[in-house]
């Protein structure tokens, strides 16, 4: 990761803990000062799924032509998007308890939030569970892809054919988040780059350690 | 000279500036329900773990060049 984004990301994340807390928000009932939390819980799913979407690239790219360095990539994306996941759902669970009433509302997107974090988990289970590194890594790489296409209508079209308290979703797909609050957008859409590029560095710092290790084993095979 | 005289005017205005600062007192951090002071602290950590995510990058840096070049 090129040091400009590092960068990027850090300046994005200080402007958005200070824009996120002093800038006006609209005042509505019940959400009252906690429509702030947009700033960082959404961020963290949409993080979530640019890691994803970055890891599934990589396994698609691996059985075009395995390589280790593919696997590596594609394995430390899906760890870092697991991570925002779970961050994504505990936030979550803080906010429906004030706002719903109950941390765990049946909600079909946290549901499916849920489900999709036990379907990329069971990626690792996969993987713990094959001896071989090349089969390992071929067979995960599938199972990437299947996982990716279970995500995505977990999270955007089942919520959106049921009622979900999610704004934007229950029966109208249309595309509610551009109501958004003009200055709330010009927070929102750094937050989204900011914690998205913050994951990145994270997982390709986790690659990077892969791949040391890995010249490791092979140096001391030689 | 220009300098010279805006130093002039600097000094001679100084005990007024510090006459208004110590009645208006550094209220900022005490106003609006003490926001900034959350702003503060969260800044703060912010700092701290990035620094540390820039401490690790090093680290992962300096392995990188010890290991031998497509080893």
């Amino acid at each position: 990761m090129k040091t400009w984004a590092k960068v990027l990301s850090v300046v994005l994340l200080v402007y958005i803990i200070v824009a996120g807390f002093l800038l006006d928000v609209p005042r509505l009932n019940i959400v009252n000062e906690s429509i702030r939390a947009l700033y960082f819980h959404v961020p963290m799913w949409f993080g979530m799924i640019a890691l994803f979407t970055v890891s599934l690239v990589y396994s698609i790219l691996y059985l075009n032509k395995p390589s280790f360095k593919r696997d590596a990539f594609a394995v430390e994306f899906v760890h870092a998007g697991i991570i925002l996941n779970l961050l994504g759902l505990t936030t979550g669970m803080i906010w429906a308890n004030y706002t719903w009433g109950s941390p765990w509302h049946g909600d079909p997107k946290q549901n499916g939030a849920a489900i999709a974090l036990l379907i990329y988990l069971a990626y690792f289970v996969l993987r713990g569970s094959i001896e071989n590194e090349d089969q390992k890594a071929r067979l995960s790489a599938v199972y990437n892809i299947f996982a990716y296409a279970a995500m995505i209508p977990l999270l955007f079209i089942i919520p959106r054919m049921t009622s979900s308290m999610h704004p934007g979703n229950g029966g109208n797909p249309g595309f509610n988040m551009y109501d958004l609050d003009s200055q709330m957008r010009l927070v929102f859409y750094p937050a989204v780059i900011g914690w998205g590029l913050l994951g990145t560095w994270i997982a390709t710092l986790r690659v990077r350690v892969r791949l040391i290790n890995d010249k490791l084993l092979n140096l001391e095979h030689d | 000279m220009t300098k010279i005289i805006r130093l002039v005017i600097v000094l001679l205005m100084l005990p007024v500036i510090l006459n208004a600062q110590s009645v208006e007192m550094a209220d900022t951090m005490r106003s609006e329900g003490k926001i900034y002071v959350v702003v503060a602290i969260l800044l703060l950590i912010f700092a701290g773990l990035i620094g540390y995510l820039i401490m690790l990058d090093r680290k992962i840096s300096k392995i990188e060049k010890k290991l031998p070049p497509e080893g």
